[in-house]
């Protein structure tokens, strides 16, 4: 099914199925949703540069800037870290082509990054794994050292930078973090490992307008078509439906 | 300075479901409610923009802000508790409509069984088939008095779906036909039948149809959008309290809400509550709020928390036994397998309880005699819409990163598919909620603890649910079906469901629970404690249907208590 079709029914389908084509709604609340969805369509502020086109744009890609990261050290090291997390393959780009060193970076300027929705008084004590998160440190913090403690553990390993061992010697060290062979402050490293893990899965596939995810190259590998107004029309069908993702950014 | 409101006939804490409903139901006999809700309104209208796995899904946009307020919670007596400090094990509601704006809809009568747990099981099986430091009880109320309840929840949210062929017997049929029978739904349906079960459509509150509800409010038809769980409905498709319930409160102009209003405290004199006080969460200013009636509807957890720090009641001390308030705080344990295929599903559409589930294996509805545990599961194939992020299906033997990870994870995500179980939950006396002696909230109020780890009896009704999800997996064609790992210990980090329950239970007589069977708290007769608080025993199914029908009996008793006063039972 083409993006175009796809449009059109979900519109067509959706005035019909829920109604309001036949103005039983009048009065209800989906006329309200329905007026902001249309004026939130044409104020969508968030689109990402690399979401107006359908070709990768390194350009815009080199010339972002950093809302996070302070040294381009420390942001190359996160960079590859993720890389081998989620590596570039023949089904796609990996981690560093999909932007998620960038949706890191956003992320850990922002409420995550701080902790600002999570429960942050002491006692902080080191809690049994069913316990959960039990760090003082904020995520910021813990990504921060963690970026530190990459680094020393491949100078004291292989005598270089992180940003300069091979892809197999940055998984010697990745596994170290993961099986909590390395000694960080105030956190486990298995703790920040499945934190960078997650973060980079997160940028993998969440909408692109966070800064991953580029030109939704995630999504389409996955299968995944992102954000679509209605499935009523094709649900039933049992042929697997390939349909061109769109965006929130794309509304 | 404390301000004072003017006193009004009710007072409800917190504005989901049970708030919602007591509201519509209390403003239409004509009582005056006000509404105390710590969250932000919110409506169809805010949610334009939410099909973001990332910011709803992931970092939890609807829920409790736990910055403000969370849980403590360990294993067993032998540790030391500690915060949930970010939201994991079960996401709680805050804001217009609670964890109702953002629920998936699965709307489940509970079994006769579970209303009469004690006396059916010790009949079938003898006492004591489980052993020591189980708390069986029956509730106080079976489903034959709770069935016009139910019907009329079903009647409010318009619920879709059709009779489920091993059910107890219902008054009406549902209000609306099922949700569309798609062709993963008829794979489960026939691999099912074939095993000699009974499928149905799974009953959901996401509509098949538009429909008016028995207070005239308008539900729209169900797009199968695929972002319902944990989302807000751009549609108004998905019953919620602000769709279904809260409009018709409000018309009645009898009904305030009051937003960024968290309840500290409930107030007493002489046995009897004399209202509630809250903080402005925006000022930080301080108010009481006097009512004739004051009703908890702030969730299970709160509801718990404010009877405790209000000191109503008697504490459950699990050492002695004795003591309510805490007793028969359950869960639920998620048993199920995934089955690989090589043909492609559309995974990616769906809705929030688009399922096809049977109840063979749930309650007493199969011989327990040699299984060593009692009650089962509901199982299901749901097909919610899975998205991205969340969903990465793996082989268990494939590492967690890297390549290899990549590449299954990607293979799989529309190559597989999960059957899986809601299992019972039978209360044991260690599983329990009290209060935290050294966290508080941001108001200087303890936090509530939760002491919970799973039983002999959930490891064995997991493993024998589990397997019976992997043979279905195997007649529906997988080529490879792994069951899940055997249960150990309960863990608040991954999500399992918001299916808490117990803690305020009710019961018949006044040693067994904290309130009657009208949620009046059987010590302070013009409060009442509403929720699933008041399960004496979870379930193999979702909460909501039982809440919702508690919900209107509650209103009724309130109503009743405004004219007459006194205990209603
Ligand atoms: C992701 C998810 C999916 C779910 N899916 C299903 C499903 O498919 N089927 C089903 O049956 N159930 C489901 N549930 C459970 C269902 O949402 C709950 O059973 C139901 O919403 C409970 O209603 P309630 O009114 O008791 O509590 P809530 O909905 O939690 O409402 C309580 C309200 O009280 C407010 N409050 C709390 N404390 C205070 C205070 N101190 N002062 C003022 N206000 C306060 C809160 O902010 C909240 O708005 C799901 C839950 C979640 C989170
Ligand atoms: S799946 Fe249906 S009920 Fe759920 S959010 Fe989408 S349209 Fe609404």
């Amino acid at each position: 099914m083409s993006n175009k079709d796809n449009k059109d029914i979900s519109r067509r389908d959706f005035l019909k199925t829920t109604g309001i084509a036949t103005g039983t709604l009048i009065g209800g609340g989906l006329i309200g949703g329905l007026i902001g969805y249309n004026s939130n369509k044409m104020a969508m502020p968030t689109k990402s540069p690399n979401t107006t086109n359908n070709t990768t744009n390194k350009t815009a890609q080199t010339s972002e800037g950093k809302m996070f990261f302070t040294t381009d050290k420390d942001f190359n090291i996160i960079a590859s870290a993720t890389e081998r997390i989620f590596p570039k393959d023949d089904l796609g780009p990996g981690a560093i082509d999909l932007g998620v060193p960038y949706f890191i970076d956003r992320q850990l300027a922002g409420q995550y990054g701080s902790n600002s929705k999570e429960y942050m008084q002491g006692p902080f004590e080191s809690g049994l794994p069913t316990q959960g998160y039990q760090s003082r440190l904020t995520r910021a913090e813990i990504f921060r050292q963690g970026i530190e403690k990459l680094d020393t553990e491949a100078e004291q390993r292989y005598k270089k930078s992180f940003t300069d061992i091979s892809d197999q010697e940055r998984d010697v060290i990745l596994t170290a973090f993961q099986k909590d062979e390395v000694k960080m402050q105030g956190v486990t490293a298995s703790f920040f490992f499945n934190l960078l893990r997650s973060a980079t899965l997160e940028g993998a596939y969440s909408d692109p307008l966070y800064g991953g995810n580029r030109n939704m190259e995630g999504w389409k590998m996955k299968g995944f078509p992102g954000h679509q107004m209605s499935y009523i029309n094709v649900i039933e069908k049992p042929e697997f439906q390939k349909i061109e993702p769109r965006s929130l950014g794309m509304h | 300075m404390v301000k004072t409101m003017p006193k009004v006939d009710v007072v409800t804490v917190g504005v989901g479901w049970t708030g919602g409903i007591v509201a519509a139901e209390c403003t239409k006999a004509g009582l005056k409610v006000v509404g105390l809700e710590r969250g932000k309104s919110r409506g169809t209208v805010n949610f334009a923009n939410v099909h973001d796995e990332y910011r709803y899904a992931i970092r939890y946009e609807l829920m409790q802000d736990l910055s403000k307020e969370t849980v403590t919670f360990r294993n067993n007596r032998r540790q030391k508790a500690l915060p949930m400090r970010q939201l994991g094990s079960f996401l709680l509601g805050e804001g217009l409509g609670g964890a109702g704006t953002h629920w998936n809809g699965q709307v489940f009568r509970f079994l006769p069984y579970d209303f009469e747990i004690k006396t059916m099981t010790d009949k079938k099986y003898g006492k004591n088939f489980l052993g020591p430091g189980y708390q069986f009880q029956d509730w106080g109320l079976n489903y034959d008095q709770m069935e016009p309840y139910f019907d009329k929840f079903e009647k409010t949210s318009g619920v879709s779906g059709e009779e489920n062929p091993l059910g107890p017997k219902r008054s009406d049929k549902y209000p609306n036909k099922p949700m569309k029978k798609t062709p993963l739904l008829q794979k489960f349906e026939k691999a099912s039948q074939k095993l000699g079960y009974h499928p149905y459509m799974m009953p959901s509150a996401n509509l098949s149809a538009p429909y008016k509800n028995i207070y005239g409010e308008t539900i729209n038809a169900c797009q199968y959008c695929g972002f319902c769980e944990r989302f807000g409905c751009e549609y108004g498709a998905k019953a919620t309290p602000e769709v279904a319930v809260i409009p018709a409160a409000l018309k009645t102009g009898k009904y305030e809400i009051r937003f960024d209003s968290n309840v500290v405290e409930v107030l007493t004199k002489g046995g009897k509550a004399t209202g509630v006080r809250y903080i402005d969460t925006v000022t930080g200013e301080e108010y009481i709020q006097p009512a004739d009636v004051v009703v908890l509807t702030s969730y299970m957890m709160n509801n718990a928390k404010l009877l405790m720090v209000s000191k109503i009641g008697t504490m459950y001390d699990p050492a002695t036994g004795r003591g309510t308030l805490g007793r028969n705080y359950c869960y639920q344990i998620m048993p199920g397998a995934t089955g690989f295929f090589d043909e492609q599903f559309n995974i990616f559409m769906g809705a929030g309880s688009l399922g096809e589930c049977l109840d063979d294996f749930n309650g007493d509805n199969f011989d327990h005699s040699k299984l060593g545990f009692i009650h089962g599961a509901n199982i299901a194939l749901t097909q919610l819409g899975l998205r991205p992020i969340g969903n990465n299906p793996t082989h268990i033997d494939t590492p967690i990163w890297g390549a290899a990870f990549k590449k299954d994870s990607i293979t799989n995500y529309t190559r597989s598919l999960s059957v899986g179980g809601q299992g019972a939950s039978i209360p044991y006396k260690e599983n329990f909620l009290t209060l935290d002696t050294r966290y508080k909230d941001v108001y200087g109020v303890p936090l509530l603890q939760i002491n919970y780890d799973f039983t002999d009896q959930d490891k064995k009704l997991h493993k024998f649910i589990s397997a019976k999800c992997g043979d279905i997996l195997k007649e529906m064609g997988a080529k490879k079906v792994e069951v899940r790992a055997d249960l150990t210990n309960y863990n608040i980090v991954p999500y399992q469901s918001t299916h808490n329950t117990g803690g305020t239970v009710m019961s018949k007589a006044p040693e067994d629970g904290v309130v009657n069977n009208y949620l009046q708290h059987w010590d302070c007769e013009n409060l009442f404690a509403v929720g699933a608080g008041a399960f004496a025993n979870n379930s193999g199914y979702n909460p909501t249907d039982t809440v919702g029908a508690l919900s209107f009996r509650c209103a009724e008793g309130i109503i009743k208590y405004s004219k007459k006063g006194g205990s209603l039972v």
